[in-house]
């Protein structure tokens, strides 16, 4: 089972840090990023693997959003199979 | 690995287009709740409602969360009230709901439909009992809502039941006159009613439906609103193409919440009704979808044909993602719930006479249109009449959704709030058709074959 993870926002440093501390902290795995900084911008996109992870999954959800707030950046958590619903046959 | 672009897509017609799950409906049957003392059959009502979706605005939050898609509404369907057994007063049937009403705010919801008869071809005693408790019941409930089937292609139409609906809608906008006759909100008058409908009004659960069941309503007026303006100018083919893609991809998400909430609750899986069910919110209007195909403002000549190739291509692409689609199915047109249609009539450029052509070509019908106060019940029973034919000939649902604002008239307006919106009242003909609707009895059947 995997999770999509999108942070967006103003760049700063040690966003990757903080982020991929938090998916180590729950037992997530993370198997894929794609990441890039425009001007200011930072986006990326984290498929982590969260089979083993040790909170639910809406306390993940719920725990990055947390962790976007504080840090001033908007970041969704997905269940991926809404992503390959919609766009592969 | 996902496409990016796709994620990106994804994220932006949920976070920026309104992308949403208008609704989870639970069906639940109640035939087994049938009982001689109406006392006993509420207990039973209510005990059967709360136990089989007890965990459903549960289950519609979880899923909510971890997809990240909105899931707007949790809603329950019932059989059809006047069809669960017993022998009941007009007076019993209000007592029945008080006890919908009741089991709705145990279960946190904010409508349950259902609350109806279907007398497309005569009146049982208990189906007319129903019809004259409706008035009422929508009065002293607030989440009730209620629909009644007056006519099908098959059976033709009856007109006295026609006739009584003119004067049960004048009667529920009185007793709601101090809420903006918000009532007549709640009651849908239906010809060729579909029986898996999860939208409200006019939801309920169908005779030929299993014990319990599932239907999922999509939306996402917003989406193809962007899909069209993205296009640019292209030419019709490539438009249709455009709609066609965008509704299957929402009705892939629609069809991923109704199987995940049916294996969650245990429940079967109904339908995906895949309908562009638009809200007050701006960038949610199906109106402002055919103003992006060209039409200066909805009602404009060309807006039956634009509304016809939106209606067509939404069906086309949605059928192909999901494995069961039904309800009403298509673009709806309510007036006070978009954005769009009540910056038209306010314009001047939609009127009810263009409304019911459009109806021809969409899925509902007049639906959530504010009308003087005054307006004569039979007249209302003219406008009843006028849409339920379209439907009969034409074999499709329509419906009339119509509030006669108690003590307001043109140039007024009604304010529901929340999902139903802000109405303009408009005006209807001042020629009456009370010597038409007077005679009573039975519209036959239409034949079909000599189609012209």
């Amino acid at each position: 089972m995997k999770a999509v993870i999108t942070v967006v926002g103003q760049d700063s440093k040690g966003i990757i840090a903080k982020v991929s501390a938090k998916c180590a902290e729950v037992g997530g795995n993370i198997t894929e990023i794609s990441q890039s900084v425009l001007k200011e911008y930072f986006a990326m996109i984290m498929v982590v693997d969260i089979s083993d992870i040790n909170v639910p999954f809406a306390q993940l959800v719920d725990d990055f959003d947390a962790l976007g707030k504080e840090n001033g950046l908007d970041i969704r958590t997905m269940h991926e199979d809404i992503f390959n619903s919609m766009h592969r046959i | 690995m996902i496409n990016t672009k796709d994620i990106l897509e994804t994220i932006n017609m949920i976070k920026d287009e309104n992308l949403d799950i208008r609704t989870i409906t639970m069906g639940i049957s109640l035939y087994d709740c049938a009982a001689d003392s109406v006392d006993v059959a509420c207990d039973r009502i209510y005990d059967k409602i709360t136990t089989s979706a007890k965990d459903l605005v549960k289950v519609g939050c979880d899923i909510e969360k971890e997809y990240g898609i909105p899931i707007i509404n949790k809603r329950v369907s019932v059989t059809p009230i006047s069809m669960v057994g017993g022998r009941y007063s007009s007076e019993d049937y209000v007592k029945i709901a008080h006890t919908l009403d009741r089991a709705a705010d145990t279960l946190g919801i904010n409508f349950i439909g259902g609350y109806g008869a279907l007398v497309q071809k005569g009146f049982t005693d208990n189906a007319r009992n129903l019809i004259e408790s409706i008035p009422v019941a929508l009065a002293e409930t607030e989440r009730v809502c209620s629909s009644v089937n007056v006519a099908s292609t098959k059976a033709g139409i009856n007109m006295d039941a026609v006739a009584i609906m003119g004067r049960i809608i004048k009667e529920a906008a009185y007793l709601t006159r101090d809420k903006d006759s918000i009532g007549c909100a709640k009651l849908v008058v239906f010809a060729n009613v579909p029986e898996d409908n999860p939208f409200m009004a006019g939801a309920f659960h169908g005779v030929g439906e299993a014990e319990r069941v599932i239907n999922v309503g999509v939306s996402g007026p917003g989406v193809v609103s962007s899909a069209i303006k993205r296009a640019g100018n292209c030419d019709f083919s490539s438009l249709a193409e455009t709609i066609k893609k965008t509704a299957f991809k929402i009705t892939r998400m629609g069809q991923l919440v109704a199987t995940e909430a049916s294996n969650r609750l245990g429940v079967p899986f109904g339908i995906v009704d895949l309908s562009l069910a638009p809200t007050p919110a701006v960038g949610d209007s199906v109106a402002h979808i055919l103003e992006g195909m060209g039409i200066e403002r909805c009602g404009a000549h060309g807006t039956t044909a634009a509304l016809a190739l939106l209606n067509d291509a939404v069906k086309k692409g949605g059928v192909m993602a999901s494995s069961q689609v039904g309800g009403l199915s298509g673009a709806f047109i309510p007036v006070s719930e978009d954005a769009g249609m009540i910056d038209a009539v306010k314009a001047g450029a939609l009127s009810l006479e263009k409304l019911e052509a459009m109806t021809a070509v969409c899925s509902v019908g007049l639906d959530m249109i504010a009308i003087p106060g005054d307006t004569p019940a039979e007249t209302i029973c003219g406008i009843i009449a006028d849409e339920i034919s379209i439907g009969v000939a034409n074999t499709k649902t329509t419906a009339v959704r119509v509030i006669p604002a108690y003590g307001k008239g043109v140039g007024d307006g009604v304010e529901f709030g929340g999902l139903l919106g802000y109405a303009p009242i408009m005006s209807v003909s001042k020629f009456g058709c009370a010597d038409f609707i007077a005679r009573g009895g039975h519209i036959p059947a239409p034949i079909h074959s000599l189609k012209n």
